[in-house]
């Protein structure tokens, strides 16, 4: 199939329903809304329920109980309508149904504006609602990443029986990039054993995420968590830019991500031995390819646009034993190029160390150019 | 005649669908009176092995332990958000919400008029105590004025808390299948109850729209009744603010 410019909301909804989207149950937030726009004209036209919900809340309860039919089912929102579908969200993950949740994110926090951010990260990759689950999150740099990770997003969550967000900074919803769609996907005929359908010859299902017996609880809890190190174990995903030789790593994902790409470009024609590690994957989060560069570089530089959520889980691999600074905008701020290749120029021009807080230093840096 | 000729005749037995166990409910509350009634209709309709359950949170959180029927287990107050999501994948299922006062009338608030609104296609059975049981019988938006709860220790002053919620004034606008209330005490009340139930689930099947059965049940424990004095409590206090009857696709009308 040729390319052609498309929107990434549009993109991404049009690849769900071309992976076999069999409902869809959203709620009006820019800049997600197109998505929502398209699967309105869409969906009915293949027959497919499509419901614009009373509200986030309601969305992510009408997938929940799509969710618990089996059947193919997301919602997409943005920052502030994820925030309202945490409960549900909980919900899913105890009930062990699987979904697709679509995050366009904002900025915040608080009703903040609709510019592109990276503020969700916590709340979706270390979860926002109650208890112990993860979610698989998908971090896509581009429209046609985005497309190509949309029918995996759908496969992830059944294979495990969880949620998958794909988490794309509003800038990825909202430009138009030449991508190539994949083709229409027959629907999904055979129903997974456990989906309720109407109990024939008393043969009866219960979907619930209540158990009131703790260590009955708690076994239900080490499911989840042996399914997450399986997940760990075979589903990281992330692109590496000119690691082989770099002395230093800028870690980035998503619309920051493909930025620093641009700066380590940059600085490598300077002859700057710099290379790109691009998380895709940003939960289960790249650990051992992290690890193996931590022994190899002199330092990192981690670049988000927030004020520095996946640079934790960064320094958690890195654990002290080299330099990891931090770089980053804020509040719908998107860095230039320019800026992380400032940043690259310190890190690699004056001397790091592992003592203090990277990201008071950061912060003082950020003071003396915005004021 | 001999006595062992006289013809025998089944005039109650416990409807198929619904367990033999001991249901967790305290003596005296009509919970299981309710589930007995739809579990009834259900049978009798022949939709045991269609319909899907929507449990709320509340006493009768664990409904889905009662009936052999398939359930899910919604978030308080979300049941009918979770109803439309199977019936809209589902759509030939018959699809319905269990849910107390607490859960409907003030948690859930928006996905009740959100799914009437719509006029989704589901049968709602709502169970008005006029208190939240499970958490220990606290004020309701159901609760009547001047009635004592734990979180009401003065009585539930209407001015500042509000006038007890009534559906068929919040909704008179929605295009609803059915709407009408009834009341699990008393052998008339019961049969009355059971005929709303019934009818709310044919309209619902024959989709016209969402289709509602309050059902008034006495919640002896935290109204700090005994079982009789309950009952009346119920039919000389709380029908003064909740009558009886049908208010939408009733027969009358
Ligand atoms: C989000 C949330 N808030 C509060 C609770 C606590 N809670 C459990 S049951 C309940 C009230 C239920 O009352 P009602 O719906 O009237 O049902 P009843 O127990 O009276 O049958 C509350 C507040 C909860 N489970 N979830
Ligand atoms: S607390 Fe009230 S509603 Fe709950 S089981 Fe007891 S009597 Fe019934």
């Amino acid at each position: 199939m040729a390319k052609q410019l498309i929107k990434g909301n549009t993109a991404v909804a049009e690849a769900a329903l071309r992976a076999g989207l069999e409902g869809y149950f959203g709620y009006p937030i820019t800049p997600q809304t197109e998505l929502l726009e398209h699967l309105s004209a869409r969906m009915p036209e293949l027959g497919r329920p499509f419901v614009q919900a009373e509200s986030e809340l309601g969305a992510i309860n009408m997938v929940y109980g799509a969710a618990c039919t089996g059947k193919r089912v997301m919602t997409s929102s943005s920052s502030p309508g994820v925030s309202l579908m945490m409960e549900g969200l909980s919900y899913i993950a105890g009930t062990e149904v699987p979904m697709v949740l679509v995050d366009v994110v904002r900025g915040g926090p608080g009703l903040g504006n609709i510019a592109p951010a990276q503020g969700d990260y916590n709340q979706i990759v270390h979860g926002g609602g109650h208890g112990d689950y993860h979610m698989i999150v998908l971090a896509p740099a581009s429209v046609q990443e985005a497309v190509d990770l949309t029918a995996l997003a759908f496969d992830l969550a059944e294979k495990y029986r969880t949620i998958t967000c794909i988490m794309m900074d509003g800038s990825i919803g909202q430009m138009m990039e030449p991508a190539e769609l994949p083709p229409m996907q027959p629907l999904r005929t055979e129903i997974p054993d456990w989906a309720v359908r109407g109990a024939k010859n008393g043969d009866k299902r219960v979907l619930t995420s209540i158990n009131l017996d703790p260590p009955a609880q708690e076994v239900m809890n080490l499911r989840l968590m042996k399914r997450w190190q399986e997940i760990e174990a075979n589903e990281v995903r992330y692109k590496g830019y000119f690691l082989e030789d770099a002395e230093y790593v800028v870690v980035g994902f998503g619309t920051a991500g493909r930025i620093a790409l641009s700066a380590v470009r940059a600085a490598r024609e300077e002859g700057i031995k710099i290379g790109l590690l691009r998380p895709i994957t940003v939960a289960p989060f790249p650990i051992d390819v992290l690890d193996e560069l931590t022994e190899k570089v002199k330092a990192f530089l981690v670049v988000e646009m927030n004020a520095g959520q996946m640079f934790e889980d960064v320094r958690l691999v890195v654990r002290g034993r080299k330099p990891v600074e931090f770089f980053g905008r804020m509040g719908g701020v998107v860095p230039f190029p320019d800026e992380v290749l400032t940043e690259i120029h310190r890190l690699v021009g004056t001397p790091q160390t592992t003592e203090g807080s990277p990201r008071d230093r950061w912060l003082a840096r950020l003071a003396e150019t915005i004021g | 005649m001999t006595l062992a000729e006289v013809p025998t005749r089944i005039v109650y037995s416990r409807p198929e669908v619904l367990d033999k166990r001991v249901t967790h409910y305290c003596p005296g509350c009509t919970h299981g009176v309710a589930h007995r009634l739809v579990a009834e209709v259900l049978e009798e309709m022949g939709e045991v092995e269609n319909a899907i359950g929507v449990a709320s949170v509340g006493c009768s959180v664990f409904i889905y332990n009662y009936f052999n029927i398939d359930f899910v287990e919604a978030a308080h107050g979300r049941a009918p958000a979770m109803a439309t999501g199977i019936k809209r994948l589902l759509p030939d299922r018959t699809v319905f919400t269990y849910q107390g006062d607490g859960d409907l009338a003030s948690i859930g608030m928006g996905e009740i008029v959100g799914a009437a609104s719509r006029g989704e296609k589901i049968t709602v059975i709502f169970l008005n105590n006029a208190n939240y049981g499970m958490t220990g019988g606290q004020m309701a938006p159901t609760t009547l004025p001047g009635q004592k709860t734990t979180s009401s220790p003065y009585g539930k002053d209407a001015a500042r808390f509000g006038k007890p919620f009534r559906i068929e004034d919040a909704y008179s606008g929605f295009d609803m299948g059915y709407l009408a209330r009834g009341a699990l005490v008393g052998a008339a009340n019961i049969n009355r109850a059971k005929k709303m139930i019934r009818k709310a689930f044919e309209k619902h099947m024959d989709n016209q729209g969402l289709c509602y059965v309050e059902l008034l049940s006495p919640c002896p424990t935290n109204w700090n009744l005994a079982p009789l004095k309950a009952k009346d409590f119920l039919l000389e206090e709380m029908t003064k603010h909740f009558p009886l009857g049908e208010f939408k696709g009733g027969d009358a009308k």
